[in-house]
């Protein structure tokens, strides 16, 4: 069980992140949990609950809100997904989500900088922590000072996988290879930002205005670990749709219990407007900055039968 | 059959029709991608390491594996003869399969033999094992090693340390995980 000390951090790390958004006029929500229908994704696995589905993310609430005229929301809450257990994952875990209208990935980009900058000058004396400006973690410090590290999928790829990214895509490698070769390197000497993924691994992401090859999509990784996934939110429907069902069939496929299109969601979509959103790994933002070594080191109590 | 997500460390899984152990294991999942499993296994016959990245709908072969406990019978050339100390039966372990396990071995011990399928693979033995000195030099006191301990030797050529009041003749129980000597006992 955690200790007295890291229960402090956490709660330090909460507070400190909630101001952070509503000094910037974010709104606080906190939408339900438990859905009739999700979004559609192959490689989550949602649990069952009653007939219905544990929120594998906030995803389709927040966007709903954001169709209904709200501007800049954001939500910390419990999110499950099935058979997902590791050193940085946990079935049962908490998410950071933001969206803010009108913003594309860029300017989330620029956020997403500015409040991790922030938040470790606010909560300062963590065990992760050593100055106002750097994180130490497995022995090495990794500087946060800005600007930092930009770098497109297809230069990482060229740059560590010794593969172009659309080479690894056609052999079915590019999973294994952003794992073993890719990730392991990113986010050292500072935080490095992933962008402009190949438009098949898009989600719910628009593809990039003059290169449709690609999405706008962003991962941040610090110390080898992925901790923000941001995104263009695209706001076609119809292409939405297909995404969906392309989305279910391979659902099928890896044994999913999932199968439902999400009608409402596609409904409201076609009202979002330009929209830009991140979610971010609470669990592993605050397993950095407590220097825990894995998540569940970091959460305030396990599922644990014991 | 086991799936990728059953892997964890210690788990014993067939791959190419040959048993493995895994020794580390590590779930990884990038965003939006699907969920990958690196797993280092040892092979229980060969001893090579090797490494591997799975996918959840990777499958693998339980290997048939078995525990009988048997006895030591004798040594002839490189063959270790054990007895099955219900059935009778007799097999043999080469001096590569026993390894460090012949430091501790002795006529009549009894052993777990591994057996992969009809063939023996490995033994282990009991955690501690007593064992007679047949040679060992006098303690000088003021030695100027500097320690309280001298080597001796027992009756299967291992060289182990003790302290100083050990003399030929005692048995001694050694810890066969760590080798090292853990006190004189008299039976």
């Amino acid at each position: 069980m955690i200790s007295p000390r890291r229960l402090g951090q956490r709660s330090a790390v909460l507070a400190a992140v909630r101001s952070f958004f509503l000094d910037r006029g974010y709104l606080e929500v906190d939408t339900p949990i438990r859905l009739p229908v999700l979004l559609p994704e192959a490689h989550i696995k949602p649990f069952s609950s009653e007939g219905w589905y544990l929120q594998t993310s906030p995803e389709p609430c927040m966007k709903r809100l954001l169709a209904r005229g709200n501007t800049k929301l954001f939500q910390i809450c419990h999110c499950f997904r099935k058979e997902e257990e590791g050193r940085h994952h946990q079935t049962e875990f908490s998410l950071l989500e933001w969206y803010r209208t009108g913003w594309s990935y860029r300017e989330l980009m620029e956020e997403c900088e500015e409040f991790i900058r922030w938040l470790v000058r606010a909560v300062r004396a963590l065990d992760g922590i050593i100055g106002p400006d750097a994180l130490r973690r497995q022995g090495r410090t990794i500087s946060l000072q800005s600007p930092w590290e930009r770098l497109t999928v297809a230069e990482a790829f060229l740059q560590y996988a010794g593969m172009p990214a659309r080479e690894a895509l056609r052999r079915d490698m590019f999973d294994e290879l952003l794992v073993t070769r890719v990730e392991p390197r990113l986010g050292w000497r500072g935080p490095v930002f992933l962008y402009d993924y190949p438009a098949e691994l898009a989600s719910l992401a628009r593809k990039k205005a003059g290169d449709p090859t690609v999405a706008e999509r962003f991962e941040l990784y610090i110390a080898g670990i992925e901790l923000v996934n941001g995104f263009s939110e695209l706001t076609d429907p119809d292409e939405q749709r297909r995404r969906f069902a392309l989305e279910l069939d391979k659902s099928a496929a890896t044994g999913s219990n999932y199968r439902e299109m999400p009608q409402g969601f596609l409904a409201d979509l076609g009202r979002l407007p330009e929209t830009a959103g991140a979610a971010l790994g609470f669990d592993r933002l605050c397993m950095i900055l407590m220097g825990c070594p894995t998540v569940a080191d970091a959460m305030c109590l396990l599922p644990d039968p014991a | 059959m086991y799936s990728a997500s059953d892997l964890r460390k210690g788990l014993k899984i067939q791959i190419d029709g040959e048993p493995y152990i895994v020794i580390d294991f590590e779930f990884s999942k990038p965003g939006k991608g699907q969920a990958l499993y690196r797993t280092k296994m040892r092979n229980m016959i060969t001893g090579n390491q090797f490494t591997n990245t799975y996918r959840s709908n990777d499958k693998f072969e339980k290997p048939d594996l078995e525990e009988r406990t048997m006895q030591f019978l004798y040594s002839q050339d490189d063959e270790y003869h054990f007895m099955d100390t219900s059935s009778y039966e007799q097999i043999f372990l080469t001096r590569e399969q026993l390894g460090d396990n012949l430091n501790y071995l002795v006529d009549n011990m009894e052993v777990q033999v591994l057996f992969f399928g009809s063939k023996p693979i490995d033994i282990s033995l009991p955690t501690f094992v007593n064992l007679e000195v047949i040679k060992a030099d006098p303690w000088v006191k003021g030695d100027t090693s500097g320690t309280d301990t001298k080597p001796v030797t027992v009756q299967t050529g291992y060289v182990v340390w003790v302290p100083p009041f050990v003399e030929v003749g005692d048995r001694i129980q050694i810890d066969t995980r760590t080798g090292e000597y853990i006190t004189r006992v008299k039976d």
